[in-house]
């Protein structure tokens, strides 16, 4: 079996480490990582627990496959409350620690309580232990990385740190891994500096060696790649354009949110899109994009690596930023591009370099300040509350000054650090806020693809891209097209596109294999590594099961039908531009069917028939 | 009659000398197909995947027919190319 069968759990508040078997049963039915991890946050927390308070559990947590010679098969995520949503919250990261967790000889991490002062937990292979982390607290991610490798004399360590921003209570901070990867999304970050946790570092040298059939494995697995490699997607457009590529066909197609969603194309964009990227700069000849990257084990290398102008206001006194770093993906270039009306590829860089230093969400951070430019614009933020920064649409220096502010908690940093929805309920205008469950939209307008308003409004975990992402269907044509303007078809679509979602991310890879892959290319991947019998149709099931025990959790966590929602101003002000010029999102029209397809009551409550089915 | 051609990712060296932006002012006949202007700038057909006019997706079957392009269209072409 691809498990190591073993957790590892820490009682913060007890200062304990200790080992204890994998649930061998659940691992049946929720496999690993986002579906088994949230089984055990299920099980041992209420709730209704304050996400930020002792008695909320963070849990990092592998997947079968991660750590294997599976291609993309370096994935982890982190687990918990959020205090963003008040919903469950899952945010899945690349990188190397992953995988460096999995070879430590550990499917998961446990952390319970809070410790009474600054810590971070240090791993090598099956010893574990606590350290102090008061040299550390109060710095950055990337401060932080270069202190613990230095510390413990060790290149190869692999660290996922939090930074001053969840420190100082941004609820939409990230846990950053291997400097630039991100367990990006609900404020993961914020939960773990709640914990007084400031790092996991980890080296394991014990390889994953207990693979259920491994001629068996090394065949199937090498069949996959091949798929991969000779897939256009996933063989040439990821690596060498990235997610960015989106940017220039979501403008086109009039679904790319602009100016706080107030319209769906932004004349700016091809101005920080993958083509501008590779273009060299008129000021110094250079591309902003350096090279591509990837995470462990990834044969498809999707990752940006940019370096910004020297001579760019951004960073021209400050040279610990002209090296290169992690770039721009779609979703950070859109949030803090387009929703800002910012054009400046530089100055959007600039703010993903320090998102990425100081652990912050990039599409989250975006939005916030797109809602703080309206307030501003509008006159219900002045500059009183912004320190004297004229917070206008297209404002680059704006932009700047935010992140800085909010990577450290400062000034209106504070107020940034609240999130979109706070934010405008803490000025009066809770309609500005472009939020689902509290949580940040991402970059695709549902006004102008439909299928998305409703994975939007049902998402477990907010508004969010990546748990059902109908835009590969709606727009791409993968696995095969269908009209983005239309709602019918698109309830069954979601459910398909969510379900699936949620075995692929229980399993260790990368979603992004979907591209190329179905659940009929996964299955005999898991089947020949792990115990059980794993077909395309039980895994389905699996990703079902996984959904709608997220579901439960947030209805006992007090969230209702009512939080499946979008906000007015996608519902009744119609797009103004472009193909979907004069539609609004059909959220109505498509989320009583979508329920009834999911086995739930009108008021979205799992029926007791589900409930049996599903085996919850 | 003048069109917009845009040619993005792997497809934009495609584009004819003066395009910015992946864009470019072209003439064409009025009954031409858009196979003929995918042929007539190179581009491989079976790379045309995502093809929109006025960003309004168009499916294989229409491509060969003339009478789909109006004076002041923009049309767009990628590879197969994804995100997320």
């Amino acid at each position: 079996m691809a498990w190591t069968g073993k957790i590892l759990r820490v009682d913060l508040t007890k200062g304990s480490v200790d080992v204890e078997p994998l649930n061998m049963e659940w691992a049946q039915a929720y496999l690993g990582q986002r579906g088994l991890a949230t089984k055990y946050l299920v099980e041992e927390i209420d709730p209704k627990c304050d996400a930020l308070g002792p008695d909320n559990k963070l849990i990092m947590a592998t997947g079968p496959l991660t750590g294997t010679m599976a291609s993309t098969g370096g994935r982890y995520s982190v687990i918990c409350k959020s205090p963003l949503t008040g919903a469950v919250a899952c945010s899945n990261s690349g990188g190397f620690i992953g995988a460096e967790m999995k070879n430590a000889g550990w499917d998961m991490i446990i952390f319970e309580g809070k410790a009474p002062q600054p810590v971070y937990l240090h791993i090598e292979n099956d010893k574990a232990q606590l350290l102090p982390a008061d040299e550390i607290w109060g710095t950055s991610v990337w401060a932080t990385d270069e202190w613990l490798h230095k510390r413990h004399q060790d290149p190869a360590l692999r660290i996922a740190a939090v930074g001053r921003s969840a420190e100082q209570g941004c609820l939409y901070s990230v846990v950053i891994n291997d400097l630039h990867r991100a367990a990006g999304r609900s404020g993961v970050g914020t939960v773990m500096a709640s914990k007084n946790l400031k790092a996991v570092a980890v080296r394991g040298t014990l390889g994953v060696g207990n693979i259920k059939d491994p001629a068996r494995f090394m065949k199937e697995t090498a069949e996959a790649k091949q798929i991969l490699a000779e897939n256009a997607v996933t063989g040439q457009g990821l690596p060498t354009f990235g997610t960015q590529v989106l940017m220039n066909v979501i403008n086109e197609i009039g679904a790319m949110p602009t100016r706080n969603m107030r319209e769906v194309q932004f004349e700016g964009a091809h101005k920080i899109s993958a083509e501008a990227m590779a273009e060299p700069r008129k000021t110094d000849g250079k591309p902003n994009l350096t090279t591509n990257a990837g995470c462990f084990g990834c044969t498809i290398a999707c990752g940006r690596i940019s370096t910004i102008d020297r001579t760019h206001f951004t960073i021209e006194n400050k040279p610990q930023y002209w090296g290169n770093s992690g770039g721009l993906e779609y979703e950070a270039a859109w949030a803090m591009g387009s929703d800002t009306g910012v054009d400046d590829l530089d100055a959007v860089t600039y703010a993903n370099f320090v998102c990425n230093e100081d652990g912050v969400d990039p599409i989250s951070f975006g939005a916030t300040v797109a809602a703080a430019m309206e307030l501003y614009e509008n006159g219900h933020i002045t500059d009183k509350e912004t320190g004297g920064v004229a917070f206008k649409f297209g404002s680059a220096e704006a932009l700047a000054k935010a992140v800085e502010l909010v990577a450290t908690g400062e000034g209106f940093g504070k107020d940034l650090g609240l999130g979109s929805k706070l934010l405008c309920e803490k000025y009066g205008q809770p309609d500005l806020s472009m939020t689902v469950k509290g949580q940040e939209f991402p970059a695709y307008d549902p006004r102008g693809i439909q299928g998305m308003g409703l994975a939007y409004a049902t998402s477990n975990r907010g508004a969010c891209h990546l748990r059902g992402y109908t835009v590969a269907s709606e727009v791409l044509g993968i696995p095969e097209k269908t009209d983005p303007l239309v709602t019918e078809g698109k309830a069954g679509l979601v459910k398909a596109f969510q379900d699936a979602t949620a075995a692929f991310d229980s399993s260790g890879l990368c979603i992004f294999t979907s591209f190329a892959w179905t659940l009929e290319n996964v299955a005999p991947q898991l089947d020949a590594a792990c115990e059980g019998a794993w077909s395309p149709e039980n895994l389905a099931e699996l990703g079902e099961r996984v959904w709608n025990l997220e579901r439960e959790f947030n209805l006992k966590a007090g969230l209702t039908a009512a939080d499946d929602t979008l906000p007015k101003r996608l519902t009744t002000e119609k797009a103004n531009t472009g193909p979907a010029e004069g539609k609004v999102s059909g959220l109505s029209e498509m989320l009583p069917e979508y329920y009834e397809l999911r086995g739930w009551t009108k008021d979205g409550q799992l029926t007791k028939e589900t409930r049996q089915r599903l085996g919850l | 009659m003048k069109i917009t051609l845009k040619l993005y990712a792997t497809l934009g060296e495609r584009l004819p000398p003066g395009a910015y932006e992946n864009a470019a002012q072209i003439d064409v006949a009025p009954d031409v197909t858009l196979n003929d202007i995918i042929d007539r700038y190179k581009v491989p057909r079976e790379l045309a995947h995502l093809v929109l006019i006025n960003g309004l997706f168009t499916c294989e079957e229409d491509r060969d027919r003339p009478g789909t392009l109006s004076e002041g269209d923009t049309l767009a072409i990628w590879p197969p190319v994804a995100g997320g």
